[in-house]
């Protein structure tokens, strides 16, 4: 039956979406780990390949959206099917940004050269492994459709908030003992800063993946969790 | 002829479900019920097509009606102009009021309520005689005999209303039979407005029709629901999400009788239905 068939390419073309988000989370996933290691290990060479790589994730972001624009054209889909394609399309762009804050950090990286780091670090690795785990939670959650799940990674946004006002406090602290150090503590309030927007995309992915799931649009605070 | 008096009130617009979205984007308050069904039940013979249907026909509105074959979006729509009385078995139990007044009241005449509520079938039936013959002839029906010129301002007025003066406005001594697929199904269009009714009733009114004639059809009934009430059944999907503002869903129970299981703004049935059964439906995996 021509209805069957149907349903059977749209299910197969949503696949292919989701397969290409995932991907997608996982590249940012690694752009972003190389980053902060480029900056532990002060590996230039790291750092310019995380700029490098940049293209790629807009290119995969490009063709997510393409994807989704054939399919709501070929199939006119409606209901979870729209709301899993529009959600997509938003996740796909946000993760791109998401990239763009490592690759910043791999530009911050190269910029230093190899000007010795102003403090040891401590609490921007913590930042990058808790975006990283938020990330690889919200992945879990899309392809789960798991709202409870993504309602707990939102929560741990307040965690790299508190993380990145430490590092803002100490990283001020120095400017005003020793204003020679400004230069080298603003690299390091740049690098928090990308991390800190990070963690906020991520919230953004988890309020389209509610989207996906319930259709209900709009913020997902994690007070809003009743568990 | 009989006027409609109402003889049993049932709930009319007041308490007519209005849905969460329309509240919040056209305003509760604007809305009334031109039609409303109430506990509605038809039945064929022994066999019940419909069951206790209840639903409002917003005033002015598109409402359609959705659901798998065989599932009386038809009989439904028959019932609200008393057309499934065409039947000799049919019967109805429950109530459906135009206006606040039951059209099923036993001193309601049948012809009259046609008139306020006319159909537009399937396929386009258009009558073996001229253009104009075929929309003269729903206004005599209705209206006996008035003046020529009156007449021909008529028939004028339901062709424009209907958008197709321009393609006819030189052969309206023609044969309704010259005419294409799309423009029969807008010339019974005109036809059914010439007898100026209330509401509008299409039963699949593009089903026989080529995408453009569906396309000018669609976009006709925008222009109608300035002045009339309408509702239609569709199986197209995307026509009823294009058209509508409202939509009703329909359902087969397992005795086979037809259940509304949703009704809400078009914009909530496609986008985020409430039940599992319209969400099936609406994405193609029904069946």
């Amino acid at each position: 039956m021509a209805i069957i068939s149907t349903r059977s390419a749209l299910d197969h073309e949503l696949q292919t979406i989701r397969d290409n988000v995932l991907r997608l989370g996982s590249l940012v996933e690694e752009q972003t780990e190389r980053a902060v290691r480029a900056l532990k290990d002060r590996n230039i060479d790291l750092a310019r390949q995380v700029v490098t790589v940049d293209e790629r994730v807009n290119e995969l972001r490009y063709k997510i959206e393409e994807e989704c624009l054939t399919t709501i054209a070929r199939h006119q889909p409606a209901a979870a099917d729209l709301r899993l394609i529009v959600a997509s399309m938003h996740m796909a762009v946000e993760l791109e940004r998401m990239a763009d804050h490592a690759a910043g950090i791999g530009s911050v990286v190269i910029r230093m050269g190899h000007e010795p780091l102003l403090k040891p670090l401590i609490d921007i690795p913590r930042m990058q492994v808790t975006c990283c785990e938020m990330l690889h939670q919200a992945m879990e959650a899309y392809v789960k459709g798991d709202v409870a799940l993504a309602r707990a990674v939102v929560k741990r946004d307040e965690e790299v908030d508190q993380l990145y006002n430490q590092v803002l406090r100490e990283l001020i602290t120095y400017m005003i003992g020793d204003p020679r150090t400004t230069t080298r503590a603003t690299y390091l309030l740049w690098v928090a800063h990308n991390l800190e927007r990070t963690a906020d995309r991520v919230t953004n992915l988890c309020e389209r993946i509610q989207f996906a799931v319930t259709g209900q649009l709009g913020d997902l605070a994690p007070e809003e969790d009743e568990n | 002829m009989t006027k409609i008096t109402a003889s049993v009130k049932v709930p009319g617009p007041a308490s007519a479900t209005v849905p969460a979205g329309e509240t919040a984007s056209r305003g509760a308050d604007s809305l009334s019920a031109k039609m409303h069904m109430d506990n509605l039940s038809v039945y064929y013979g022994g066999f019940r097509a419909v069951a206790e249907v209840t639903l409002p026909v917003y005033d002015r509105r598109i409402t359609a009606i959705i659901g798998p074959s065989g599932c009386g979006k038809s009989t439904l729509l028959r019932s609200l102009n008393r057309m499934n009385e065409l039947v000799p078995s049919a019967r109805v139990e429950g109530h459906i009021t135009l206006d606040g007044d039951d059209i099923y009241a036993s001193n309601i005449d049948p012809v009259l309520v046609r008139r306020r509520v006319g159909m537009v079938f399937q396929k386009p039936n258009p009558f073996p005689k001229t253009i104009h013959e075929n929309i003269a002839y729903g206004i005599k029906l209705y209206n006996g005999r008035m003046p020529r010129s009156e007449l021909d301002d008529r028939v004028v007025s339901s062709l424009k209303r209907a958008a197709l003066w321009d393609e006819v406005k030189d052969k309206l001594k023609q044969s309704a039979y010259a005419l294409s697929g799309g423009q029969q199904q807008r010339l019974c269009i005109a036809r059914t407005i010439a007898a100026e009714p209330e509401v509008v009733l299409m039963d699949e009114p593009c089903s026989a029709l080529d995408p453009v004639a569906t396309l000018k059809i669609e976009e006709l009934m925008q222009e109608l629901k300035q002045d009339y009430t309408i509702v239609i059944v569709t199986h197209n999907m995307q026509q009823a999400a294009r058209v509508s503002d409202y939509t009703a869903m329909m359902m087969m129970r397992p005795d086979r009788a037809g259940e509304m299981i949703e009704f809400d703004d078009t914009q909530v049935i496609f986008t985020k239905p409430k039940d599992k059964r319209t969400e099936d439906y609406v994405s193609g995996r029904f069946g």
